[in-house]
């Protein structure tokens, strides 16, 4: 069953086409990867599906309604869950309260306080903290954390890799892979390709605000993702 | 840039003739003494003394970002220091002229914490401060509290003298504060002004000493509220602290600048003028022209932030002064540069 | 025995200034804007209680269940029309835009009650002269009592309500960052609506506290204004409970300058607001260099 469906989109910050017709579906409880270089239109792609940018042309529609312009509230009430790149947390709230505001969303179902402590046990030591005050790492996990509180039908996830130590990514992709696990819908942005492939049932390739390669990441070789990457090959000879 | 065919260029022809003109309308006020009347010389007075009020008021707030609402304390300390002066033998007319020279000096470590501040906190932060030198110069026993004292000293001259000294310091006035303001917004000041009123965190990365920049138009700004403080009080006469050092100035300030066009030079004189008009028209309806008169700063404030000029500049790219810098296509004229007024 | 008394009274007239410069400093700590109408506000509440007792015969105790949810709607339009329109044209235009809505009020209130002066005491009963003694020949209004202690329990809810409550904690999160409630399905609108309704409902105490203890007249919005901004500023703007704080230090500064001269309320209450202002700004100034110097130090080691 598709849950998301992203049709044409276009969105452009001022005069540059950061997105540029991209068309894709992802199933329920699918993994779907999308990487690519630097400004390739990512970020831009997860923040348009989350109601963070308005796109200017094309349609997302989300669990069969249409929401190209519902603002990111009524997004998230729906069921998508952004977190977002450089995490966002609110600095001067404790773990706990950042967790607590998942829930503004008006979406109960098995992610609680308590189920999130469980699932991300490096939380618990440090919950009375301030996020501000916490590393990387730690704040990658209750932005993940406080994401599942809003108990989304989809999770997006923004280079949650970028800035963190090895160790803390393991710590990070554990939990996704309990996620997943758990039959949760997940697109990522990685610019960790090794990373990206160890998760995703399909890879999604994009260079200059398009999509230049997609497959399941059982039918795809390293070196094909790496050309349409750059921009090498056949692929990516547009533009 | 010359590749390009692009050159910059600071006038225009329509700026040379509108500055000519503006020069030219200068000198030939400056013989009006001689033909007008006493009451048309007063009202002109009245309005010199407005546009004053409303160039320095734009200066502090449209380039410098410093939203002050108590310009009245200088307003009032420039005609308490005239008062004061006079009273010390000075005579009168210099009395006018040097007490706002007197005032900008002591605004000048009064920038020092004021500067600090953050929007909102400046803007309430100046008016705690005219309420406080209020208060002060109420506690001198020349002034006898809110009794008011008089420029008695104005008796040595004739009615026709008066009026006709009193004109030709306000004419002398405008005309300096609109020639400082003008070389200044010209100047690589005026340059850091300007990007400071654009974006004060970018200015600041680009170099603009920031802080100096805004202590110079704190410092402009004061002396032409002050000034203007001294020149109402050769024309009123009398000196009651409660009327001069009221919230009353600044709303009127706020009021021509808003409609004018905040951060554009020509808007704030259009302001002005509009004010005058205003007032005359409909100053004797007392309260409800106090309501319009707020109601017109909200309404511009919410829906025509950029003024009248702003708009006037924003349609047809003219810019009657030029303060800016314009991109010129030396390949294919006319011109084509976004000028300043254009952006505003 | 003069200055306790006086310190006393100084700490009770605080509490006054605690209650109107709540909603303001709840105002800038969550929107970042101070509003210029808030003093025009309080009065506009204190005439509604007044017009109430005078002519439908609705003392302030009964008279709250209607002035309360009308500043509230209010408060919703002055969000909705005024402060989220005028956000979003630069941090200038709030300013403005507030200092306009004053003068109306102002004069509006003057057009419709005239230069006459008010008090809710005649509505109160014994309550506006009742007071206890407390040492032999010393007496304390029990009025200002209770709006002390008013003072203290709405900051003190406050204060609970922002750390303890779902809506308390959104409030606090849309003053951090707007844009990411947002994924969180928090409707940011939604929410200054609500902090600018609370923010008037406490106006409206201060309006009645102020109809109560003294008298109160169309223009007696701009003192109340900078009462409200001095108490918050030498708080800390944003802390409610540095803005008790901040009350008391500006109560008891007027009431000891009083007892030096007659103008000495006044004056020594915007002196010590602008010590304040200067010893935190130069403060602020020593702390930088001193991050500063201590950053190259752990940089040299």
């Amino acid at each position: 069953m598709t849950l998301l469906s992203v049709r044409e989109l276009e969105v452009r910050h001022g005069l540059l086409r950061a997105v540029r017709g991209v068309s894709f579906d992802v199933a329920q409880g699918e993994t779907v990867a999308f990487v690519g270089a630097n400004g390739a239109g990512k970020t831009t792609l997860l923040r348009a599906i989350a109601g963070a940018h308005l796109p200017q042309a094309g349609r997302i529609s989300f669990a069969g309604e249409d929401v190209t312009s519902a603002p990111s509230y009524r997004r998230a009430r729906a069921g998508i869950a952004l977190v977002p790149e450089g995490r966002r947390l609110f600095g001067e709230l404790s773990v706990t309260e950042n967790l607590l505001l998942g829930l503004s969303a008006g979406n109960r179902g098995a992610w609680n306080l308590d189920a999130v402590l469980e699932a991300l046990p490096q939380l618990q030591p440090i919950r009375h903290a301030l996020a501000r005050n916490l590393s990387g790492g730690q704040q990658q996990a209750v932005a993940i954390g406080r994401a599942l509180m809003t108990n989304p039908k989809l999770l997006l996830l923004d280079e949650i890799s970028l800035g963190l130590s090895p160790v803390a990514v393991d710590l990070v992709y554990a939990a996704i892979a309990k996620l997943i696990a758990a039959g949760t819908t997940i697109i990522l942005v990685e610019q960790k390709l090794d990373r990206a492939m160890s998760v995703a049932d399909r890879m999604i390739c994009m260079l200059e605000g398009s999509v230049v390669l997609e497959g399941k990441t059982s039918q795809l070789t390293r070196d094909q993702i790496t050309d349409a990457y750059f921009g090498l090959g056949q692929v990516g000879a547009h533009s | 840039m010359t590749d390009s065919g692009l050159v910059v260029a600071r006038w225009t022809p329509t700026s040379v003739t509108f500055t000519v003109a503006g020069v030219g309308l200068l000198l030939a006020l400056s013989f009006l003494p001689t033909v007008a009347s006493p009451a048309t010389l007063d009202r002109m007075t009245t309005l010199f003394i407005y546009v004053i009020l409303a160039a320095t008021w734009n200066a502090l707030a449209g380039y410098g970002g410093l939203v002050s609402i108590g310009q009245q304390a200088f307003f009032g300390l420039g005609a308490y220091v005239t008062i004061r002066l006079s009273n010390a033998g000075v005579n009168v007319y210099t009395a006018v002229v040097v007490a706002p020279l007197i005032v900008a000096l002591f605004s000048l470590p009064l920038s020092l914490p004021m500067l600090r501040l953050k929007t909102s906190e400046f803007a309430v932060g100046m008016w705690v401060v005219a309420e406080l030198i209020h208060l002060l110069v109420n506690l001198d026993p020349l002034i006898q509290g809110e009794t008011g004292i008089s420029l008695i000293a104005l008796n040595a001259y004739t009615v026709d003298q008066r009026n006709a000294l009193t004109f030709w310091i306000a004419l002398a006035a405008v005309a300096a504060v609109l020639a400082i303001l003008f070389v200044l917004l010209r100047s690589a000041t005026g340059a850091g002004l300007q990007a400071i009123r654009d974006n004060e965190e970018a200015a600041n990365s680009v170099g603009v000493r920031v802080v100096t920049v805004k202590r110079i138009v704190f410092v402009f700004a004061a002396a032409g509220a002050a000034i203007a403080g001294s020149l109402w009080l050769a024309t009123a006469i009398s000196f009651q602290p409660k009327t001069y050092f009221s919230a009353q100035w600044t709303s009127y300030m706020i009021f021509m600048v808003l409609v004018g066009g905040l951060g554009t030079f020509e808007g704030a004189i259009i302001g002005a003028v509009i004010f005058y008009a205003i007032e005359a028209a409909f100053g004797s309806m007392g309260v409800w022209y106090m309501i319009g008169l707020g109601a017109v700063a909200l309404l511009f404030s919410l829906f025509l932030p950029s003024g009248l000029y702003g708009i006037f500049g924003a349609r047809t790219g003219v810019q009657l002064l030029p303060v800016g810098y314009w991109l010129r296509d030396t390949k294919s004229e006319p011109a084509v540069g976004q000028g300043k007024a254009a952006e505003a | 025995m003069i200055w306790v008394e006086q310190i006393f009274q100084g700490i009770l007239l605080g509490g006054y200034y605690a209650l109107i410069a709540c909603g303001l400093s709840f105002m800038f700590s969550v929107m970042g804007l101070v509003n210029l109408a808030h003093g025009s506000f309080a009065m506009l509440a204190a005439f509604g209680f007044w017009a109430l007792a005078e002519y439908a015969g609705l003392p302030p105790t009964i008279g709250w269940t209607a002035v309360f949810p009308a500043m509230a709607l209010l408060g919703v339009a002055l969000q909705r029309l005024v402060l989220d329109r005028s956000a979003r044209s630069g941090f200038l235009i709030p300013v403005l835009a507030t200092f306009g809505l004053s003068i109306c009020i102002d004069n509006l209130l003057f057009q419709q009650f005239g230069a006459d002066t008010r008090s809710l005491a005649p509505f109160i009963g014994d309550l506006s002269y009742d007071s206890w003694e407390l040492a032999d020949g010393v007496f304390v209004g029990k009025l200002a009592v209770y709006i002390f202690l008013a003072a203290v329990g709405l900051l003190g809810g406050l204060q609970l309500f922002l750390s303890r409550t779902q809506l308390g904690r959104a409030i606090r999160a849309t003053a951090i960052d707007r844009d990411t409630v947002g994924l969180l399905g928090i409707d940011a609108n939604w929410i200054n609506i609500c902090a600018t309704a609370i923010a008037m409902v406490t106006v409206s105490i201060a309006g009645a506290a102020l109809g109560m203890r003294a008298t109160f007249d169309p223009y007696a919005g701009t003192p109340q204004l900078i009462f409200a901004f001095e108490a918050a500023v030498i708080g800390g703007t944003g802390s409610l409970w540095g803005t008790l704080l901040g009350g008391l230090t500006l109560g008891i500064a007027q009431s000891v300058g009083a007892q030096i001269s007659p103008q000495g309320f006044l004056i020594a209450g915007h002196a010590t607001f602008l010590v304040v202002l200067v010893a935190r700004t130069s403060l602020d100034r020593i702390a930088d260099v001193w991050r500063i110097f201590s950053f190259v130090r752990t940089k040299a080691s």
